[in-house]
């Protein structure tokens, strides 16, 4: 860990004022799960950490509103929380993470791949510039949206639940608050100089917004063991009922693509049909129907198509 | 012939065989207990270490000045110099000692090394891409085995294996080392041997001619409790020699532990195995022949020779096997070296062989235990495990049943030799009623203390409570290292004959009060020291003691003893059954229950006994189904040398464990080792599990969702 200046502000605005318009410069400190390992394996080389702790007005779970630091304990202790993102967070399985790790933190975690944490940057390329996963251990990459250069998969659990929920964040930067929908927090990288985030460098994320609107939701996760373990492949679906109808759904998988990946063919192959394990494996095979995959990770499409199935039966119960 | 240190008979007994807890279980657990990690003497200096970030390299220019520079760095000693070849990603160069722990990192940062890079293979599954990395190994042939499989019944070709895995211990390598005086240097390792590592410092700083010659009775060795070693843990290694040289070199003490990265990178690792097998039977399940063509990887170094086949031995076999040099860190040994692979390569090629001949495994394995080194004790324990995972109810053909959800079970059987190492052990009993047991031995988590305790107190009559043990000190007289599953029957041997001839003295000395004429006609029994034919005439331990007056009794036990009776033997088999369900649309599979039936001679503490097997259980769980070194052809680097995708089980991953010790049966041979023998057959049994249920053979562990679909696609789907 290289030495940095640290800093503990009491509101978003001096928060923002303390980071910096470069990335690499300051980091965010929420929970610091994440962070702090990051940093300790000098993946990230701030000169200064901003500490969220002291500012007020972040916190907090609502049936509308989620607090950006609220902690995942925080929103698996609330009894408003959707069935989709509580499920969710049930995957984090470990008490310490609950405890410590928030929910903005979640959604903005770097990807796991080996490669960026083996410090081969977030595109994982070696030093004649190759990328490594494509050609080498890509058994937990992606197998969607992985034309390159990207083929990290995102981290976030909680990203699927919220934007099949139609979830809008809250931000701030020196230019004030923006609100935007969960979808367009990610993207794809494709440059070094990107990341996984659309948040600008001094931007805050302050909070989630949850639209409400009675969506039958679920989420399920294909994971090895119960101790803390991050999935193979997600799924989460919201669906609009007319009585046994489908009258619209939101399918969106995660653990399967450098960001949450919205499946319109999955949605619209649900839309106007009654629920069956028929119907959940055609919309299962829709949303998989344009994966790619790796070497290593052919048997990922089939635990995505999984996900998609038993979390469609899950959400109509 | 009997002699007077026999184990007593089992209606003597009072303590041993008993379920006695961890003595410093409550120590460990509050944290009191000070492993060599916590050793913290005044002064301390912190060391680092600079690795390699290549993975097979020549190092052409070291530059330490930027690291010396820095405020706060006290010393810098080289391991590899100018020259010399690095073989593996994580292979130690340097070591720098700074006031902190935070400005050794730094120092370790502002250390240049200077590479020529040179071609790596980190991979040693597809032999074929191997080329001159292959070196020539075993070759064995008996009977003639191409005839053989000519001529049986029916035959089976199949291809298993088992991937490397690192020992991950709780408590990383490292030592604390302090160089006081010219010949005074104090060592709290983290270590299996105790009476070793003198010696290994003095021969490792014998190398280098500026520094004072050291003998081993110079460096004391101090590791009073140990967080687990596996195998890994017999040497000072460049750490610990590097530690030595920079407290040398700045008058004070240095600690270098490894990180849980380094720990898993250059520490340890079990060789995978790799082998084709052929195998046939005759028509009633009579194995008739085995021949495989094995491989292995223990890093750049040579392997060892495989286990194969394994228990069971046919009279045609024949083995042709190579290893692999791969740039990856090194083997060490790992609980029953070589065992868990090769039952892996045997006992699921047999099962897999079984199912041609459409016999239960139980079946199977029972008959064909003639072919091993104790068919009764095998088929005594098949039974017993079959009966404790209701084997008939759960098994099936394999592949039958309906649902997405499948159940199997499956079973593998393994063998240990187990004998005692040398030891000595000096028992003293002080005027004041003490006594203690001082052994130079470790204990490795194991729960040699409390055995140590248990055969003093047996010995002398008294509660576990009133007897001390002193140990983990090179100090006291010395033991053996603890591999191989030595020691407890070393030092339950030695205890016990230094403790019956301390005891003999006492008796001596209270003879004539209690009107005997001769130690003979004396007994110790409940706290007491009273006549054979007389108990009435009896004098209390305490009063006994201080007739001693200002004497201290100190008598010695030796292992081996010619003349000391046979108290320890060596040889053990034990069948382990696993029952598990695998979900045939992901692939994953889930534990529902294991058993382990196990045979060890005579058991000095029964629940430690049952706790080394429950861990055993646990660390083959793992094997089996996730853990996994997992090497980057291109770049060479060791990708999951952290605990996130390096996977273990958490309690929730290990379902039911049911443990069988064969207590009584085998009590006259004496007592045998137990650490390794659980530890074979998990990854084995499990496997075969997986076979039962999905009716596939996923051939390699660990047995990984990728595998299980793989393994269903080429079989045609779930049906
Ligand atoms: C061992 C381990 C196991 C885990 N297992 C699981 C699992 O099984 N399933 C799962 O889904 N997750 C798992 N996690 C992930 C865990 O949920 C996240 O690490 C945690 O939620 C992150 O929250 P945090 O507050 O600690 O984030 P931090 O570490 O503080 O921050 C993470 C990143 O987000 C940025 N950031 C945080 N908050 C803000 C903000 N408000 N505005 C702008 N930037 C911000 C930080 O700068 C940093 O880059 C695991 C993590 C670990 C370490
Ligand atoms: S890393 Fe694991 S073992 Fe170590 S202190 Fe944390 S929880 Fe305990």
């Amino acid at each position: 860990m290289e030495a940095f200046e640290y800093a503990a502000p009491n509101s978003v605005k001096e928060a923002v004022g303390l980071l910096s318009s470069n990335w690499g410069e300051a980091d965010v400190l929420a929970g610091g799960t994440d962070l702090l390992s990051l940093l300790k394996e000098g993946v990230h080389t701030p000169k200064r950490v901003v500490s969220l702790k002291n500012v007020s007005g972040l916190k907090g779970v609502s049936a509308s509103r989620i607090g950006a630091t609220a902690t995942i304990a925080e929103l698996l202790g609330s009894s408003s929380v959707p069935a989709a993102v509580r499920q969710a967070a049930e995957g984090i399985t470990s008490p310490q993470m609950r405890a410590m790790g928030t929910v903005g933190g979640e959604l903005l975690q770097r990807p796991r791949c080996w490669y960026f944490r083996n410090g081969y940057g977030l595109l994982g390329k070696d030093a004649k510039g190759k990328s490594l996963a494509p050609n080498g251990e890509n058994q937990y990459h992606a197998i969607i949206g992985n034309k390159g250069p990207a083929y990290f998969v995102s981290a976030s659990s909680l990203a699927p639940a919220l934007i099949a929920l139609e979830a809008t964040v809250t931000v701030t930067g020196p230019d004030g608050e923006d609100e935007m929908p969960l979808e367009k927090l990610f993207q794809t990288p494709s440059s070094d100089s990107q990341r996984e985030n659309t948040l600008q460098p001094n931007q805050v994320l302050t909070g989630i917004n949850l639209p409400g609107g009675g969506a039958r939701s679920a989420t399920y996760e294909v994971r090895q063991r119960q101790l803390m373990d991050w999935p193979l492949a997600s799924a989460s679906v919201a669906l609009k009922m007319s009585g046994d109808t489908v009258e619209s759904a939101r399918v969106v998988l995660g653990h399967v693509a450098p960001t949450p990946w919205r499946s319109s063919d999955a949605e619209s192959a649900l839309a106007g049909k009654a629920v069956s394990e028929d119907t959940a494996m055609a919309a299962a095979k829709a949303a998989l129907s344009a994966a790619t995959p790796l070497s290593r990770n052919k048997h990922k499409v089939q635990l995505a198509r999984v996900a998609v199935k038993r979390a469609i039966l899950r959400a109509a119960g | 012939m009997a002699t007077k240190y026999d184990w007593p008979s089992a209606a003597d007994r009072s303590v041993i065989g008993r379920s006695v807890s961890r003595l410093d279980g409550a120590e460990k657990a509050t944290g009191r207990a000070k492993y060599a990690y916590d050793r913290n003497p005044e002064g301390l200096l912190v060391g680092r270490l600079v690795t390699s970030p290549h993975a097979n390299a020549r190092i052409t220019r070291i530059d330490a000045s930027g690291a010396e520079r820095l405020k706060g760095v006290r010393g810098v000693v080289l391991i590899k110099d100018i020259g010399d070849e690095v073989q593996w990603t994580g292979a130690e160069i340097a070591a720098i000692a700074a006031d902190t722990e935070e400005i050794a990192r730094d120092a370790v940062r502002k250390f240049k090394v200077e590479y020529e890079v040179l071609s790596h293979l980190v991979k040693e599954e597809d032999v074929e891409k191997a080329g001159n990395r292959v070196v020539p190994g075993q070759e064995n042939t008996e009977g003639d085995p191409s005839k053989a499989l000519q001529e049986a019944d029916v035959t089976h070709e199949g291809y298993y294996g088992a991937a490397t895995i690192t020992h991950c211990c709780m408590e990383p390598h490292g030592n604390t080392v302090h160089w006081k005086g010219e010949k005074d240097i104090t060592v709290w390792a983290s270590t299996q041997a105790v009476g070793r590592i003198g010696a290994d410092l003095a021969k490792n700083l014998a190398a280098d001619p500026s520094l004072p010659k050291v003998s081993p009775s110079d460096i004391r060795v101090i590791t009073p409790v140990m967080g687990g070693g596996f195998g890994s843990k017999f040497n000072i290694d460049s750490w610990g020699v590097a530690a030595a040289k920079l407290s040398r070199m700045t008058g004070r003490p240095v600690k270098i532990m490894l990180d849980r990265d380094e720990e898993l990178q250059m520490a340890g690792a079990r060789p995978s195995y790799f082998g084709n097998v052929k195998v046939g039977a005759k028509k009633d399940g009579t194995l008739t022949v085995f021949d495989v063509e094995s491989w292995a990887t223990s890093g750049v170094g040579r392997g060892g020779n495989p286990a194969l086949p394994y228990v069971i031995e046919p009279p045609n076999q024949r083995v042709r096997h190579v290893n692999v040099a791969t740039n990856t860190g090194p083997a060490r040994a790992w609980r029953a070296p070589r065992h868990p692979q090769c039952a892996v390569i045997t006992h699921c090629a047999l099962t897999d062989l079984a199912h041609k001949l459409d016999m239960d495994p139980v079946d199977f394995f029972k008959k064909n235990a003639d072919l091993t080194a104790r068919p009764d004790v095998y088929r005594t324990e098949i039974d017993k495990a079959a009966e404790l995972i209701d084997w008939k109810e759960k098994y099936h053909k394999p592949g039958e049943g309906s649902g997405h959800v499948r159940r199997g079970v499956g079973l593998s059987i393994h063998t240990w030799g187990g004998r005692p190492h040398d030891s000595q052990c000096r028992v003293v009993i002080e005027p004041d009623g003490s006594a203690s047991a001082e052994i130079g031995s470790q204990d490795i988590g194991t729960g040699t203390r409390t055995v140590i305790a248990m055969v003093l107190a047996e010995t002398l009559a008294l509660p576990v409570s009133r007897v001390n043990v002193k140990m983990g000190d090179s100090s006291f007289p010395p033991s053996g290292a603890s591999g191989g599953s030595t020691t407890v029957g070393g030092v339950s041997s030695s205890t016990r004959r230094a403790a019956v001839n301390a005891l003999e003295k006492l008796k001596e000395k209270v003879a004539g009060d209690l009107g005997a004429s001769s130690a003979d006609e004396i007994e110790a029994k409940d706290g007491y020291l009273r006549l054979k034919e007389n108990p009435k005439k009896r004098i209390a331990w305490t009063a006994a003691c201080r007739k001693l007056s200002t004497e201290t009794i100190s008598e010695m036990g030796n292992q081996p003893d010619r003349d000391g009776g046979k108290l320890a033997d060596s040889g053990v088999g034990g069948v382990q059954m696993a029952d598990v369900s695998v979900d045939m649309e992901t692939g994953i599979v889930t534990m529902n229950k294991m058993v382990a039936v196990q045979d060890c001679g005579l058991i000095i503490d029964l629940k430690l006994a049952e706790s080394q097997v429950y861990g055993s259980l646990i660390m083959g769980i793992c094997s089996a189904l996730w853990e996994e070194r997992v090497y980057d052809q291109m770049s060479g680097v060791y990708l999951n040398a952290d605990m996130e995708f390096y996977k273990l089980a958490g309690i929730g991953d290990i379902g039911e464990l049911v443990v069988h010790m064969m207590t009584g049966v085998y009590d006259d041979r004496g007592v045998i080792g137990l650490g390794e023998p659980p530890a074979i057959s998990p990854m084995a049994a499990i496997s075969n599990a997986v076979f039962n249920a999905i009716g596939a053979r996923v051939p390699t562990v660990p047995v990984t969702p990728d595998k299980v679909l793989a393994a269903l696609e080429k079989k045609g789907g779930m049906a």
